[in-house]
């Protein structure tokens, strides 16, 4: 109801020519059914959101097979955002499930309109990105070496070669240019009329006009909607309601979080120019201006995402809002100077309209796809942060495979709504975050960004001590962190200037912090860590443990066990470690950015048992990591107790008193490699344990460091962490951790049979990890993740994690080498041997540095001989 | 004789003094005039940067105003100073022939300002007072004022000032333009609002001072002022104003009358009592010899004053000469107009010429008013001082011969106007307009012409409405179905945004209109490049292109004056 008044103040604005561009939107919406068609009673999925992701979602679902499917719009097809997007389908992303996803929506929209025999406006014009600036230029030679290994053409070119490939453009204030020849642009109405299309032809019945007012939940599993046209039973619920999605979700008697918010966009349409410009001229992104620019109708069309975007429907639904949603030049006037900088032969081009739409964006600028956390059956596809063309197809697609498979065929958890808690869900928090991320989609992306709004959510007892003594601080999942510690005295350069892609001016303190945890000890609040605690009255809790992961936990109390929770394919959902506190409970510790996956793996798999109690005790306990060859001394002068490995081994874990406070939960590891202890402490007691650390340990040199150090140490011990480097697509075996899988420990559990076969079979991807031999850490490029590795002058594989070793003085990269045919791409078992026998050279935005593969850490790095069996091989931290 | 349509120009060059031209050598002009025939001698003497800015200006000026420029030059040449050499009537060749020659010359760019500079510049005398709130209420209908002025002649010759009546409710607040020199302007300023306290103060209050005086007991204070830094007054003469001051009001005490003083009244008996005082300080002289010379230059110089008296709902200006104050009226749409609260006192004022004609006989008619001007000289009709058209002819003489060499050296001084038979001609009698504040009546601002002849009366309201508002009336822009390319729009939308920016840099009413008045280009909208170069004139020409500017921007309490008007009722 609401998409269709809003279609309707545009519609009137909108001038001839642009309708006529979907003026098969007549033929298209007689093919779906008539409102006055009476709503089927049931159904297997009712799809919310007739714009291009739903009419994706309903297509790939009907196309794997699935035909009993509703879909219901509120207004008419392809009305809402999806009605005055830009059209533009580009693969010039930075993560690589984006970029597959908008590999596989170009083709896919290519193929449409001879599928369909709906036009769909599609022309494969290219793009061509400018560089302003240097950084810009590295910017884009990473996205191009990736794209190049995906076998998407693009090229790195000079602004001469772009004048050759544009009529108007002005190159004098470029450094260089990306082209990628397959980029494409399409009208998104008729894309999504095209694919309703399709969808409704496979069996699945469209009915416009129809709003929901909320979905039907009963023990926690979606049940049916109700629509202002009666009931629908159902079993699944996808929301693709856009920028409804949010007021949607929170409609539920169980409310389903969906973080997102609106902001208004504009672009502008001209008349057609003198000579009319070329359908097929590429488009033009300049992101240092801000615009993009593509041809339209022998005009052109422009937008921007400005520095200051105007949020909108913070309130929800705002009848004024949507009457207010006028043309504001003066807002525009940024990006019509731009335009006009970099074109100015369209100056004498005359205005047609200036647009005004509202898209959705998300906290992180990355869509939102997949399965409620709280509703079994609740599916969501939104928040597509103004790229629902380029994403709206394998997006759909993924999501189809989700609900049809129970997994999608791509690692999507950079997407997956189980990223987000209820703690992203503020209207305030929203509003100011979307601030930053519209504006943060043109801005240059360095590595180690941090958002900067909507900070200081969660926060450790000892934030205002840390922040005091000069911690800078980064957020995972709403939790600030400490990076690093900057000294009293010593100033660091300002945010703007501190992004950089190569030494970062942060390079020494970090450096010092590492060189304390090797030869002194150093405290480090990890206090943002997923703690769980799962008990129960007899051996359930050991039963559903040693069934939902992969290592044995029936041992001794007191014993800390590091285990994946592995789905059936044997990959990781979650990497943790598990302390046995008692006969009948454990004490789980996950990454932070588990809190909401985990738990709701974890009830999803328990059974329905009153006498197995799981909590979430994350808010109870502040985590200290003590790190350090000299921990040993503080934490026993502090506790009168002996702590050296004779007497409190490895991977052990005891409560006891520290100072005056008595239930410290003491563990004998770090995460890191290096001795030391994790020390979870009542939050009542927080400042005191820590105050006792610091006075205590200042004669053996104790100072706060943060994770930067940390990820330094992990990542030259060859730690894998969760998030990062492995994925709901890793198994234990190919990151060499069959040592953390007990086929054999008596139970079954998910997941053996596939690690079982993949034993047999041998693994087709490795863990790897390697050291940059000719890198200049002063002067060349830093690795950051994504960077390919290419063994003999072939491509292997990317890196997923990379950080400088201060000990080694080499970078470490981390990542998976393939074997793949060279003539069937298709990817055989790799051995050790084929590991080691290869000349490896890692791409850093096109410059490839030789590197040096290994299998295994460096022993001599370890300070203290230990079995390789004990050797604790965790890791959780976070990016 | 110098051309008064000239000087009503904005970019008019006037060189001399303009208020009042005298058949003379005068003083600015040499620079050119003896330069010119000889400037491989002169310009060694100055510096490089020096002759660089002044050629930067004047060039400027050329390629700009050209038709204003020379045709004046000329004329004024051959008025004045007809034995000088052809070289000064085009002094455009000579400059180009001189830049070419030393390449060294700076460029003209090297000399824009930037915009912290300009802005600087601006802000030097920017003044703002807020009366203070009790108890979270302020009961005084005056929110509070901003003041600011921007030079042209060096020294300045305007002045301004503003006090707080303590013995009497109300505010008082004045801009003052002298010519011939500063002084006059600097004595009025600092004596005027005292004559008018004193005017209004009570007989008790009156008897109390004078027996506190007597006795030496401490005096209870007339006037809180609310002064800039750069607002001074002169210590030497205090004693000499006091004494004239306690005449005055011994004088008011002998009268008494017995009647609640009429504000108009003291107003008007303030204006002349002051002017009447300058005068005869001078015909009196002082024994300190600085002192007399100070008197005799107040009184031989002119100033114009308007003053603002505010108290409660009623306001009355009190205006002598052709500064101006305007009301800003905002309407129920929100949009503003001007209300002129004054009579300028010029030849432009038909009334005020019909006075000058009929105070003198008949045969004078032709010669009183010439080229707009007083006898041909003067431009304001009424004014402070200048007792040149007040004293008789032998008075002049007599006060000039006694008084001081620096006197009888001045050239302006001992000059007679021609056609003077029958003084005084001028007055310093004010016109009183008296105005009930409504609540649509939101702002007062105070000016000296300065102002005035830059811009008009309703550009000046619409932008302090806007400024004080925050708010710009700025129609959204729709393209709707008209014709409009990209390069217009972009036009449009910049000089839209510079609007909106040349508010937020500024925290005072006074320096906005200031910068707008300096800085404007034709749209209406701040040109920083035109302002840059307005401000970088070196002191000798500065005077050429503006006149000083003085602006007091009163904002009044709307819910106050509402109140108040209610209780009238």
């Amino acid at each position: 109801m609401f998409l269709r008044l809003l279609s309707d103040v545009r519609w009137r604005t909108a001038s001839r020519s642009w309708r006529s561009t979907s003026s098969s939107r007549h033929m298209t919406t007689s093919a779906a059914e008539p409102p006055s068609i009476s709503l089927p009673a049931q159904a297997q999925v009712v799809i919310c959101g007739g714009g291009i992701v739903g009419t994706s979602v309903a297509y790939h679902l009907s196309k794997l097979g699935w035909k009993d499917i509703v879909l219901l719009e509120q207004g008419r097809l392809a009305a809402g955002s999806t009605r005055f997007c830009a059209g533009i389908v580009s693969t010039v992303r930075h993560l690589s499930i984006e970029l597959k996803m908008a590999d596989y929506s170009n083709k896919l929209y290519q193929q449409l309109e001879q599928e369909t025999g709906i036009k769909t406006g599609y022309v494969k014009t290219g793009s061509i990105s400018l560089a302003q600036t240097q950084d810009r230029l590295i910017s884009l030679k990473r996205i191009a070496s990736r794209l190049s290994v995906m076998g998407i053409p693009c090229e790195i070119m000079a602004p001469k070669q772009v004048a050759q490939l544009h009529p108007l453009i002005n190159i004098h204030d470029l450094v260089g240019a990306m082209y990628v020849p397959e980029d494409a642009v399409v009208s998104s109405v008729d894309v999504s009329l095209a694919l309703a299309n399709a969808a409704s032809r496979n069996g699945v019945q469209i009915h416009e006009r129809t709003s929901i007012s909320h979905v039907m939940v009963q023990k926690g599993c979606v049940t049916g909607v109700e629509t202002d046209r009666g009931q629908i039973e159902c079993q699944y619920f996808v929301n693709c309601a856009g920028q409804w999605a949010y007021e949607l979700g929170l409609s539920n008697e169980e409310p389903v979080s969906i973080p997102l918010h609106g902001c208004e966009h504009f672009y502008l349409l001209t008349r057609p120019l003198k000579k009319p410009l070329e359908s097929n001229t590429p488009t033009i992104v300049d992101p240092d201006g801000r615009i993009y620019i593509r041809s339209w109708q022998g005009g052109i069309l422009s937008g921007g995402f400005e520095k200051n975007p105007k949020p909108i429907f913070t309130e929800g639904r705002n009848q004024l809002e949507i009457q207010n949603l006028h043309e504001d030049w003066d807002h525009f006037e940024p990006l019509l100077s731009s335009l006009l900088r970099r074109m100015p032969g369209l100056e004498a081009l005359e205005i047609m309209q200036l647009v005004n739409c509202p898209e959705s964006f998300t906290p992180d600028m990355r869509c939102i796809l997949g399965e409620s956390p709280t509703v079994q059956g609740y599916f969501v596809l939104a928040g597509m942060n103004s790229a629902g063309t380029s994403f709206g197809g394998g997006a759909g697609r993924y999501l189809a495979e989700w609900m049809v498979n129970g997994c999608p065929s791509e690692n999507v958890w950079p997407l997956d709504l189980k990223r987000f808690g209820a703690l992203q869900s503020s209207r305030t928090f929203l509003r100011h975050r979307v601030m930053e991320v519209m504006p943060l989609i043109y801005d240059l992306k360095v590595p180690r960004w941090d958002f900067q709004t909507g900070r200081q959510l969660r926060t450790s007892p000892l934030y205002d001590r840390l922040d005091a003594q000069g911690a800078r601080w980064m957020e995972k999942h709403g939790f600030e962190r400490p990076k690093y510690f900057v000294p009293p005295g010593k100033d660091l350069l300002s945010l703007d200037q501190s992004k950089t892609f190569y030494k970062p001016d942060w390079f020494d303190i970090v450096g010092s912090e590492v060189k304390c945890c090797k030869e002194a000890v150093c405290v480090i609040d990890m206090s943002s860590f997923t703690k769980f605690e799962i008990s129960s009255t007899g051996d359930q809790a050991l039963e559903v443990l040693q069934y939902l992961f992969s290592n044995d936990l029936d041992v001794p109390v007191g014993h800390i066990v590091h285990t994946g929770m592995l789905n059936e394919e044997g990959g990781y959902e979650n990497d943790c470690s598990i302390a046995r506190l008692n006969k009948r409970s454990f004490f789980m510790i996950s990454p932070t950015d588990q809190q909401v996956h985990c738990w709701a793996w974890l009830k999803k798999h328990m059974p329905n048992d009153s006498n197995l109690l799981l909590e979430d005790v994350t808010w109870k306990y502040t985590a200290l990591n003590l790190i350090g060859p000299r921990a040993v001394d503080v934490l026993s002068e502090l506790s009168y107790v002996p702590m050296t490995p004779e007497h409190f081994p490895s991977l052990f874990c005891k409560e006891m008193s520290v100072g005056y406070a008595n239930g410290i939960r003491v563990m004998s590891m770090t995460h890191t490699g290096e001795p030391g202890f994790m020390l979870y402490i009542p939050i009542e007691y927080a400042l005191h344990v820590y105050n006792e650390l610091m006075s205590m340990g200042q004669k053996y040199g104790i100072r706060n460091a943060g994770y930067y150090a940390l990820r330094s140490l992990r990542i030259e011990k060859f730690f894998a962490f969760w998030g990062q480097d492995l994925d709901t697509f890793t198994t234990p075996l190919e990151c060499g951790r069959e040592f953390r899988v007990k086929l054999d420990k008596g139970t079954d559990f998910i997941g053996r049979d596939a690690l079982m076969q993949q034993k047999q079979d041998g693994v087709c991807k490795r863990f790897t990890m390697f050291i940059l031999e000719d890198h200049d850490t002063d002067l060349d490029l830093w690795p950051w993740w994504g960077e390919p590795i290419y063994r003999n002058g072939h491509y292997v594989g990317k890196t997923t994690s990379s950080a400088y070793s201060y000990t080694l003085e080499r970078h470490v990269c981390l990542g998976f080498v393939q074997n793949l045919d060279e003539e069937t791409r298709e990817a055989l078992v790799v051995t050790p041997d084929f590991i080691n026998r290869g000349e490896y050279e890692i791409d850093i935005a096109g410059q490839r540095f030789q590197a040096k593969a290994k299998l295994y850490p460096f022993s001599s790095l370890f300070t203290q001989r230990r079995r390789k069996d004990e050797m604790e091989l965790s890791g959780y931290h976070g990016k | 004789m110098l051309a008064a349509s000239c000087c009503d120009r904005r970019m008019c060059v006037c060189p001399g003094p303009r208020r009042i031209a005298i058949p003379v050598r005068s003083s600015r002009l040499p620079l050119f005039s003896d330069a010119m025939p000889a400037p491989t001698q002169l310009f060694p003497l100055i510096r490089n940067c020096e002759i660089g800015r002044i050629y930067n200006a004047v060039c400027y000026c050329h390629h700009k105003h050209l038709c204003c420029l020379s045709p004046h030059l000329a004329h004024n040449h051959l008025r004045c100073a007809p034995q000088k050499k052809l070289a000064t009537l085009c002094p455009k060749e000579n400059f180009h022939q001189f830049i070419h020659a030393r390449s060294y010359v700076s460029t003209p760019q090297r000399f824009y300002l930037t915009p912290p500079q300009v802005n600087s510049i601006l802000k030097a005398n920017e003044y703002s007072f807020k009366v203070p709130e009790f108890d979270g209420k302020n009961v005084s209908s005056i929110l509070g004022f901003d003041s600011n002025q921007l030079p042209a002649n060096a020294p300045i010759e305007d002045r301004r000032s503003a006090a707080t009546c303590l013995q009497t409710r109300g505010m008082l607040l004045g801009v003052f333009d002298g010519h011939a020199g500063c002084a006059c302007a600097q004595a009025v300023s600092e004596r005027l609002f005292y004559y008018i306290a004193v005017s209004l103060l009570p007989h008790e209050t009156l008897l109390e001072i004078e027996n506190a005086v007597e006795s030496g007991r401490a005096l209870l204070p007339i006037l809180q002022w609310h002064k800039h830094p750069n607002d001074y007054f002169s210590k030497e003469a205090s004693k000499l104003y006091f004494n004239s001051l306690r005449t005055y009001w011994q004088e008011l005490i002998d009268l008494n009358t017995g009647e609640t003083t009429d504000v108009k009244e003291a107003l008007i008996n303030a204006f002349k009592r002051l002017d009447n005082d300058i005068s005869l300080e001078a015909q009196v002289g002082d024994p300190n010899s600085f002192l007399n010379y100070l008197v005799l230059r107040v009184a031989f110089s002119g100033a114009t004053a308007c003053v603002a008296h505010v108290d409660g709902v009623d306001l009355h200006i009190a205006n002598t000469g052709d500064s101006r104050a305007m009301l800003g009226v905002q309407e129920e749409d929100g949009s503003w107009s001007a209300v002129t609260l004054s009579y300028d006192h010029n030849a432009q004022n038909e009334s005020e010429i019909e006075r000058v004609k009929l105070e003198h006989p008949k045969s004078e008619e032709k010669s009183v008013v010439k080229q707009d001007r007083l006898l041909g000289l003067l431009m304001p009709f009424r004014a402070f001082g200048d007792v040149k058209f007040k004293w008789s002819i032998e008075l002049q003489k007599r006060v000039i011969e006694s008084g001081p060499d620096q006197l009888n050296d001045n050239e302006y001084t001992k000059f007679i106007p021609p056609n003077y038979h029958t003084p005084p001609y001028l007055t310093a009698e004010p016109e009183v307009i008296h105005h009930k504040l409504r609540p649509q009546d939101k702002f007062l601002v105070l000016a000296t012409d300065g102002l005035w002849e830059t811009m008009h009366r309703q550009d000046v309201v619409r932008i302090v409405g806007e400024y004080l508002t925050g708010v710009h009336h700025q129609q959204p822009i729709a393209v709707g179905g008209y014709k409009v390319t990209l390069g217009q729009m972009h036009g449009l939308l910049t000089e839209r945004r510079a609007r909106i920016s040349s508010v937020f840099e500024d925290q005072n009413a006074a320096t906005h209109l200031i910068r707008h008045a300096v800085g404007n280009n034709e749209f209406g909208a701040v040109d920083h490049e035109r302002l840059s170069k307005m401000l970088s004139l070196p002191e000798e020409l500065a005077r050429m292109y503006r006149d000083d500017i003085t602006i007091i921007v009163v904002q009044f309490n709307s819910h106050i004056v509402g109140a108040c008007q209610n209780e009238d009722f």
